[in-house]
């Protein structure tokens, strides 16, 4: 494989990621271990002792796990999206991050799933699934959209990394034998030739093209899992766009996230520039607005019409006794604070736009809980029931070990990865993808980090 | 002319269904017999149709075989009772919440107190609404929203109208009970409690028995009492009548004392479905709580006390 001096400049600086470990990353892959851990373990309770140990009740009958689902899968689809988008238009500024946007949807089409199938009460009959299908179901349907959805995720980031391996097949790294052998499996005899070039480009333009329509599709039957239900605050014609920006905007946020600790871990100012920041800023300010105005229109509509079930659902969302503190905080840190932080110039700073990314990110997390939980402690008839945790749901430590376990895988596979691939694709990097940078390779900073590199 | 003519059929029909119900009544009853060697023959003998059109006489011990026994097989837990379309009234001016019918189903279905697959609600339909007790169980809808979500076909709509639960097959994802907009079902968080013989049976739809962890179960209109020729233990034993169970097609129902022509029942008292808007077509119907037979505090004042909180809300508004 040949390289360009870009190309060259971009393996050489991130080599060392992939050569070494690191003792931060093993810290921090040891901590996230220990919280899986404890997750297996409130799994292990769970499957023990039935679901009695989750606040999950005969009402409230789907609690974190589905909104821990939503979430993660919400980012898997909005990963495809990005990354086909900037694919398919050729964003000159877009090749450094599309990897980004692809791990993103791996790593949370593989947690995501893990959370649907914990509001399962009966793990060994899964397989039913398969062998009783039953194809009115918004469930089966759902089925049907992860496991495609997951095989274009697979194909899409792989397809992506195909050059990428037959570079660092080529690197003789200081790497074990089992490593080297695993890029000259997986980068299937690429040498770029030119016939080769040409099937990878139109194997991954179609898939592509095939991934934008199809998250649309799969995060539009994921929100019908609920507005096909006759529930008041699901039963929404507006639910699938809803869900579609609603995953779109938090993947953005996610994106910007992880962007900046890439950027701090691996010093990749070069690369991830700020420029970056603010271009996918811009990205969460249309997609905060969009997300914005479907919010008010739903809202808007249940209240103005306030019919009786409609009604009693809104006024737990907008009552201060019930949910009404946590509807602000999704409003207000999920779609008020992130546009203003980049519409106003002073503030749109990678930090600033960061810290209301991460801000925006666990307010959508509590909206998917807004959605979920109110509804289904809003009864046709009324409760009357004297056990508590039958009214009011409310989350019990295995259920909360789980999330947190399930954000430490998210975080672990991130870090894992990124020490069998560079965050910044090797292959493909032009010149034109350093939008108003000065030619980098003659930059100072760059050349200081490298000689602490080769010190290290 | 025509309608004439579709009267004869279903005349025919009628009669038909009504030889092959008994016969199939005939032969469950002998073959469950044939397996409990423990009963004893008591010479009480009934008069029967025969599929032939004869009248025989059987000895009643026959048909009152044990209820768990019923060899039914899978396929025809989930056809269901050819000919019937079960139909339920309810007589919200008789009720007065002596929750014998929850007992008695809780009985029946080996049922610990907290599920109630059957409940007494009080309802209060506008603010000043007078407040009144609404037995309610598994509507059976003919249009049910949880059987259109079941991703397994663990839930199923039946030929005779009921509504039941494969819980050999379900796996627990409980979209079932986030589609009924009637809170009819209830969960197995955890390990059911149930005599070990019970728990040892093999799983009928029919009778819901065994119940099972994780999997979801609910009222089943007790097609195995129909199939014995009784009605459902609610209907027994409510010591006000308040249910009326019976066949649409026959246009019959009964609570027991009295059997009336179901669609005079519905059309002389205004007979109505509980929340008709979401078209999800129940087969239980209501009789509006009109000239009450009792006060509704009289369903309030013996209660326990736990079971006495539910409803304090709208009993004693003034106190918290």
């Amino acid at each position: 494989m040949e390289l360009n001096t870009y190309q060259q400049e971009a393996f050489n600086y991130q080599r060392p990621n992939i050569e070494k470990f690191g003792k931060k990353n093993m810290m921090w892959s040891i901590f996230f271990l220990a919280w899986i851990l404890v997750g297996g373990y409130a799994l292990y309770l769970q499957i023990a002792k039935g679901h009695i140990v989750t606040g999950m009740r005969d009402n409230v009958v789907w609690g974190l796990f589905i909104v821990n689902f939503i979430f993660f899968i919400g980012l898997s689809y909005a990963g495809a999206i990005i990354g086909g988008v900037l694919h398919l238009l050729k964003v000159p500024w877009g090749k450094p991050i599309v990897r980004l946007a692809q791990m993103m949807t791996l790593i949370s089409v593989i947690v995501g799933p893990i959370f649907i199938l914990l509001c399962v009460g009966r793990f060994d009959r899964l397989h039913h699934l398969f062998i009783y299908p039953r194809i009115q179901s918004p469930m089966t349907w759902d089925v049907m959209a992860v496991v495609t959805f997951f095989a274009g995720a697979v194909l899409f980031l792989y397809m992506a990394l195909i050059k990428d391996f037959a570079v660092y097949r080529d690197a003789k790294m200081n790497i074990p034998k089992w490593k080297q052998k695993l890029y000259k499996i997986l980068a299937i005899g690429y040498r770029g030739a030119a016939s080769q070039k040409r099937h990878l480009i139109i194997s991954q333009n179609l898939l592509a093209i095939i991934m934008v329509p199809l998250s649309i599709i799969v995060a539009s039957i994921l929100s019908w899992i609920f507005g096909m239900t006759l529930r008041p605050g699901w039963h929404s014609t507006i639910f699938g766009p809803y869900f579609v920006l609603g995953a779109l905007y938090s993947g953005c946020g996610v994106l910007i996230v992880a962007m900046w600790v890439y950027r701090k871990m691996y010093k990749l100012e070069n690369y991830f520039t700020n420029k970056h920041f603010s271009y996918l800023g811009y990205g969460m300010m249309v997609l905060g607005a969009g997300y914005g105005y479907f919010t008010f229109s739903e809202y808007f509509t249940d209240w103005f019409g306030s019919a009786k079930w409609d009604n009693e659902v809104i006024n737990k969302l907008f009552s201060f006794h019930e949910y009404g503190g946590w509807t602000l905080f999704a409003n207000l840190a999920g779609i008020v604070i992130p546009i203003l932080i980049v519409a106003i110039p002073a503030t749109r700073k990678p930090n600033w736009i960061t810290l209301s990314a991460f801000v925006m990110v666990i307010a959508l997390w509590v909206k998917r809980y807004l959605i979920i939980v109110p509804t289904l402690e809003t009864p046709a008839l009324p409760m009357q029931d004297t056990r508590m945790e039958f009214v009011k749901y409310s989350a019990t430590w295995p259920e909360w070990a789980l999330t947190f376990a399930g954000i430490a895988s998210f975080l672990l596979f991130f870090t894992i990865i990124s020490k069998f691939v560079t965050v910044v694709p090797v292959s493909g990097l032009e010149e034109v993808n350093f939008p108003h940078e000065p030619h980098h390779h003659d930059h100072e900073p760059v050349s200081v980090k490298k000689e602490e590199i080769k010190t290290v | 002319m025509k309608q004439v003519e579709i009267n004869d059929k279903s005349r025919r029909d009628f009669i038909k269904n009504a030889a092959i119900v008994t016969a199939v009544t005939a032969t469950c009853g002998s073959l469950a017999c044939s397996c409990s060697s423990k009963q004893e023959v008591v010479s009480n003998k009934i008069q029967l149709l025969s599929p032939d059109g004869e009248i025989v006489e059987i000895d009643s011990a026959y048909l009152n075989h044990h209820e768990n026994m019923a060899v039914l097989s899978q396929h025809e837990q989930r056809v269901g009772i050819a000919g019937k379309k079960f139909v339920m009234v309810v007589d919200l001016a008789r009720c007065k919440n002596a929750r014998k019918c929850i007992t008695a189903c809780q009985k029946h279905h080996y049922r610990s107190e907290d599920k109630e697959w059957l409940t007494v609600k009080l309802m209060q339909d506008s603010e000043k609404g007078s407040p009144y007790w609404f037995p309610k169980q598994c509507f059976h809808c003919d249009n049910p929203p949880c059987v259109k979500v079941c991703p397994v076909d663990a839930t199923f709509k039946r030929q005779d109208g009921l509504v039941l639960i494969d819980n050999d097959r379900c796996i627990g994802c409980k979209f079932c009970m986030a589609a009924c907009p009637y809170s009819t079902r209830v969960f197995n968080w955890d390990e059911p409690e149930m005599p070990l013989d019970i728990m040892n049976l093999n799983y009928n739809a029919e009778t819901g028995v065994p119940a099972k962890v994780g999997t979801v179960e609910k009222c089943d209109f007790c097609p195995d009492r129909s199939r014995e020729g009784l009605l459902p233990p609610c209907v027994e034993s409510c010591p006000n009548g308040v249910f009326y169970f019976g066949d649409e097609n026959e246009d019959t129902v009964t609570n027991g004392d009295e059997t009336l022509s179901f669609t005079q029942l519905i059309k002389d008292r205004a007979g109505y479905r509980f929340l008709e808007e979401l078209g999800t077509k129940p087969r239980v119907y209501y009789l509006p709580p009109k000239d009450r037979q009792f006060p509704v505090e009289r369903g309030y004042e013996n209660l326990p006390d736990t079971i006495k909180a539910r409803f304090k809300d709208i009993m004693e508004p003034g106190k918290k």
